[in-house]
């Protein structure tokens, strides 16, 4: 009588444990969906921005055509592949980093535009777009640190080994030097 | 999110229960004394308290934006301000954006109210959004929104008002002992009619009479303990958020330097802001009657957080300051996040000159707060930008610089 009680006892505790692990997985799993679509949204912002910037900076600096070029094609590049995973925008989206922030260091040449009030409204917003897309992938790797520890360590691996939970991928940029935001600055 | 809450949230707990007992002590012994029933005296207390709550709970936020003189801005009244606190609201993992305040005085000082996250605002005086730049401004801004996410914001509510029905029923029951032994009223009445009750009862009531002026100063204590508890987590969630702790300690350093007094602060909302609003210098570490830690100690210990962002980081330069005394960030905590890089200072702080940076800032936050008073500004063709009172009612105004007439 004992041992059915304690095997009952068991199955009841087993099952408690599985629902609970199980739903701690789903609630990682949506907040790095959630992150994911917060750096979206930034990444969307810094692609209807950059015409603008380009609109505003030809006219000011006529000769410097190879940079805004390389801005506009690193631009229209990441926003092709956007539907693609993180590790690949990644790449893309520090190529475009690293042109905006060459094209940014260039208008440091050019007194008339850091004078110009279209600019210094435009270069705020930038700033501020480049400060999110870094926070929000911080915020994305932390909650990607978060929800794979949770798939790989004993005993929650073993219940997303049964759902299918799959380790999900962190964002990084490009390359060493894009790792700190892009140096938009204009003394 | 980060594990750290749940565990500094028990100690908290605990202490707000202590909190709790006492109010409960306290109306004890108001019912004892005055009513010869102690249950009465409890119910008293607890309706009193469950009133106050309520309106803490639904109006406290109003209530504390309103008379702090705050006003709510729109992204494109400062759109750096505002900017930086959407930094901050990403960085954190908020959801909802905070609705953004500024208070028009020249005190340096920020606070954040709202009883969930859901509901949250972030307030910051004229004065420091003038003084800070873009990195410094992070660090605060950081500062707040970890108190929103760490849902200090709903504790300090909950601790300051069992402090506000402790000290206001002590307060009663202090006046009213007062004017009974003055009139020869309910009290000495009372005592002579339970003559009989021996000694017993007179030990019991002088405990009762001490409790009423113990309570309200034992509960202010242990108000500020959780207080600075919370400050100490909020700048390690600060450098959490934003990688970078010499942002938050460079601000701080600014507020340190500064003697003006806020105007609208008082001793109730005290604990909501980034410092103490009545900062008196010189203060030391063990001071039990302030609800801030010291700003130079604070400061040291975001300086020394030389290995990374981390709280364990944090934690680990706390240790540091206070050589080989106990952290102040729970253990089981600390592994939730793992090795976290610093960054780099942002490069308008090393580029621009901070003369002309701060200039620019001044009239940025001065333009600011003329928009909010609604004045107008006519450009001049000289360059110079006219601002006139809403009270003026000219239809021209003459350029103090060139000279010209310029139409309204």
């Amino acid at each position: 009588m004992i041992a059915v009680y304690v095997i009952i006892g068991i199955v009841v505790i087993s099952i408690f444990m599985l629902i609970v692990t199980y739903n701690g997985l789903v609630g990682f799993r949506n907040q790095v969906r959630n992150a994911w679509a917060q750096i979206d949204v930034q990444l969307k912002r810094r692609y209807d921005l950059i015409p603008n910037l380009v609109e505003t900076v030809r006219g000011y600096m006529s000769h410097e055509r190879e940079t805004l070029e390389a801005v506009t094609n690193a631009r229209n590049l990441a926003q092709q592949i956007s539907s693609a995973g993180a590790g690949e925008r990644g790449k893309a989206e520090g190529e475009l980093s690293s042109a905006l922030s060459r094209l940014l260091a260039v208008a440091e040449n050019y007194p008339d535009l850091k004078a110009n009030q279209n600019f210094l409204a435009l270069q705020e917003e930038l700033t501020s777009t480049e400060n999110k897309i870094s926070f929000s992938r911080q915020y994305y790797n932390d909650s990607v640190l978060r929800y794979n520890n949770k798939t790989q360590q004993f005993p929650s691996n073993v219940i997303a080994g049964m759902f299918r939970f799959q380790p999900d991928e962190f964002f990084e940029v490009a390359a060493a030097e894009e790792r700190e935001a892009p140096k938009v600055s204009f003394a | 999110m980060w594990e750290q809450i749940r565990s500094n949230q028990i100690r908290s707990v605990i202490l707000v229960i202590a909190m709790g007992i006492l109010l409960l002590a306290i109306g004890f012994a108001i019912g004892f004394y005055f009513f010869e029933n102690a249950v009465g005296g409890l119910i008293l207390a607890i309706i009193v308290w469950g009133i106050l709550n309520l309106i803490a709970f639904f109006q406290g936020d109003n209530i504390l934006l309103a008379i702090s003189r705050a006003r709510k801005i729109k992204p494109e009244d400062h759109p750096r301000l505002y900017n930086v606190v959407e930094e901050m609201k990403i960085a954190s993992g908020l959801e909802k954006m905070p609705d953004v305040y500024i208070i028009d005085d020249p005190a340096l000082n920020a606070f954040a109210t709202g009883r969930n996250p859901d509901r949250a605002a972030v307030a910051i005086t004229s004065g420091l959004l003038q003084k800070l730049n873009r990195d410094e401004l992070q660090g605060v801004i950081a500062h707040e929104i970890a108190h929103i996410k760490n849902r200090d914001v709903l504790l300090m509510a909950l601790c300051s008002v069992l402090l506000g029905t402790i000290v206001i029923l002590a307060f009663f029951a202090s006046r009213f002992l007062i004017f009974g032994a003055v009139t020869g009223g309910t009290g000495r009445s009372r005592r002579s009619s339970s003559q009989g009750g021996g000694q017993a009862q007179i030990i019991i009531m002088l405990v009762g009479l001490a409790l009423m002026i113990l309570a309200p100063i034992a509960a202010q204590l242990i108000y500020f303990a959780i207080s600075r508890k919370r400050e100490y987590l909020a700048d390690a969630s600060s450098a959490l958020y934003t990688r970078y702790p010499e942002g938050l300690a460079s601000a701080l350093e600014k507020l340190g330097n500064s003697t003006v007094q806020l105007q609208s602060a008082n001793q109730a909302t005290a604990p909501m802001y980034i410092t103490n609003p009545f900062r008196q210098k010189g203060m030391k570490a063990s001071d039990l009657s302030s609800t801030h830690p010291p700003l130079s100690e604070r400061i040291r210990i975001l300086r020394a957080m030389a290995g990374g962002a981390a709280l364990t980081d944090y934690d680990q330069a706390y240790r540091q300051v206070h050589a080989g005394g106990k952290g102040v960030i729970t253990a089981g905590a600390m592994g939730a996040v793992g090795a976290v890089g610093l960054r780099s200072a942002e490069p308008e702080a090393v580029t621009k000159e901070p003369e002309a940076e701060h200039i620019e800032r001044s009239r940025e936050v001065s333009d600011l707060m003329l928009r909010m008073n609604k004045y107008r500004t006519i450009p001049c063709d000289c360059g110079t930008k006219l601002k006139l009172p809403p009270t003026y009612k000219d239809s021209t105004i003459k350029c103090p610089h060139c000279g010209r007439i310029n139409h309204v």
